[in-house]
């Protein structure tokens, strides 16, 4: 593996990142579906649940980050398939381009589509089960982030291995999931610490253990994926 | 090897079930500490060699490296299902439930579901080279949840007690544990021995070459290369 500056592997991944931003701009009509999945998948929950608002209410963070751990595995299984369609990893290869950058920019690009998506869902998770929000917008946001993110490291690698794969529709979900249920469970938890207050101070430790697998699989998948990828 | 496998087991079960007293407040019950410890002991052994190879295999790619991950992968799983399975059985007597929610359990059943993943993964790639290096990436990446497993007993203060070993074990019951673990050992070794000639059987039927990957793949080109420089 040749040297690669740090300069010039951040701008590549800036230029990745624009191109991948740009192509999901351009075909909304992905964006749109995958946000109504996430809301439906909300909305199910309350079915599933029944209409007793204090049981919504309390779940509510669980809910939330289900529906956006199920809308991930459309998102990340799509941010592959792009490329595929016409060789393009192949070309970005030849281009010359870090396969860490490409990891970067594939996984960076996720986590944000996967922080709009929690964005525009918090919401309508507040409207629909009735809960009220606690504290302020700041540890929300931090969850949302720390959360997305967790679920973006490991995803990506994933989806590029399940992409290749036979049955890849399957092996995605097979693979990621228990993989990211203490990224989960830290978020869900966080979640409702926020939603209903934090009289024992444990949101920290929450963040902390958050924090803590979000550096290691960022890592991992920085030090593995040009192996993933390599022909 | 079979032979002497079957005697120490022999010993071992004889030991275990007959020669040791019964537990004081468990009674009879606590004899399947004898097959429990050993196994998750076993398992746990299985998934670290597994981690070592898939490693050496990122590092230096040989069929045998991958044939014996894939072996300790499965054996791993086996045998960490048996002692989770043995494991609910004695927690119905003395916890009163086959299953709760304790760290440790929680843990060993997603560790357990990871691996079941790995091995879904090695079934669903064909190219035999692909599979060899994306089931490496997998294992390490999976290896994360072991240190987890291990020390959740310490972590969290939960129903589970904190990891047995001869020490922790009253004098009386030690042999039959060291019996029994060494009898585990073989038996894994056994298993191990011989998932690994079928992987490697299975391997050699997949490609012409089972000593090592061509050498003119562009990995080890690129480890040449930074080597050189």
């Amino acid at each position: 593996m040749k040297r690669v500056r740090p300069i010039s592997l951040l701008k590549t991944v800036g230029v990745l990142l624009a191109k991948d931003l740009l192509i999901e701009w351009r075909t909304r009509a992905r964006l749109n579906a995958l946000i109504f999945f996430a809301l439906a998948t909300l909305l199910l929950f309350s079915f599933a649940v029944g209409p007793d608002s204090k049981v919504l209410a309390r779940n509510a963070g669980g809910y939330l980050w289900l529906a956006l751990l199920f809308a991930s595995v459309l998102a990340l299984g799509e941010s592959f398939r792009v490329e595929q369609e016409n060789l393009t990893l192949d070309g970005l290869r030849l281009a010359p381009a870090d396969a860490r950058a490409i990891f970067l920019s594939k996984a960076v690009g996720n986590a944000l589509l996967l922080i709009a998506l929690g964005a525009l869902l918090i919401p309508v998770m507040v409207a629909l089960y009735g809960v009220q929000v606690a504290m302020g917008v700041g540890p929300f946001a931090t969850t949302l982030v720390l959360g997305c993110m967790a679920i973006s490291a490991p995803g990506t690698v994933y989806s590029a291995i399940a992409s290749n794969a036979r049955a890849r529709d399957v092996l995605l979900p097979l693979l990621l999931f228990p993989l990211i249920i203490p990224a989960l469970l830290a978020a869900a938890k966080a979640t409702s610490l926020v939603l209903q207050g934090d009289p024992m101070n444990q949101l920290g430790s929450w963040f902390g253990l958050l924090f803590g697998f979000n550096l290691i699989y960022w890592g991992l998948g920085f030090l593995l994926f040009p192996r993933v990828i390599e022909d | 090897m079979t032979v002497a496998t079957l005697a120490l087991l022999a010993v071992g079960t004889y030991l275990g079930l007959v020669w040791t007293p019964e537990d004081r407040e468990m009674g009879h019950v606590y004899r399947i500490i004898y097959v429990h410890v050993p196994a998750m002991w076993m398992a746990m052994l299985a998934l670290v060699l597994n981690f070592g190879l898939c490693v050496a295999y990122l590092f230096k790619s040989s069929w045998k490296t991958d044939a014996l991950a894939e072996a300790s992968g499965e054996v791993g799983l086996l045998f960490g299902s048996y002692g989770l399975v043995l494991g609910a059985i004695w927690g119905k007597p003395t916890w009163g439930t086959y299953w709760d929610w304790d760290p440790r359990l929680t843990a060993m059943a997603i560790m357990l579901v990871t691996y079941v993943a790995y091995m879904a993964l090695r079934r669903f790639v064909e190219d035999p080279e692909k599979r060899a290096v994306w089931s490496s990436v997998v294992g390490i990446i999976s290896f994360v949840n072991l240190p987890i497993v291990w020390f959740s007993v310490k972590w969290w203060r939960s129903l589970h007690q904190v990891q047995s070993t001869p020490k922790t074990v009253d004098p009386d019951m030690v042999l039959s544990l060291r019996v029994n673990a060494w009898a585990s050992l073989m038996i894994l070794t056994l298993f191990l021995l011989h998932r690994y000639r079928v992987a490697l059987a299975t391997r050699e039927a997949e490609v012409a070459l089972p000593e090592a990957l061509p050498t003119d793949a562009p990995a080890s080109r690129d480890n040449r290369a930074s080597e050189v420089a």
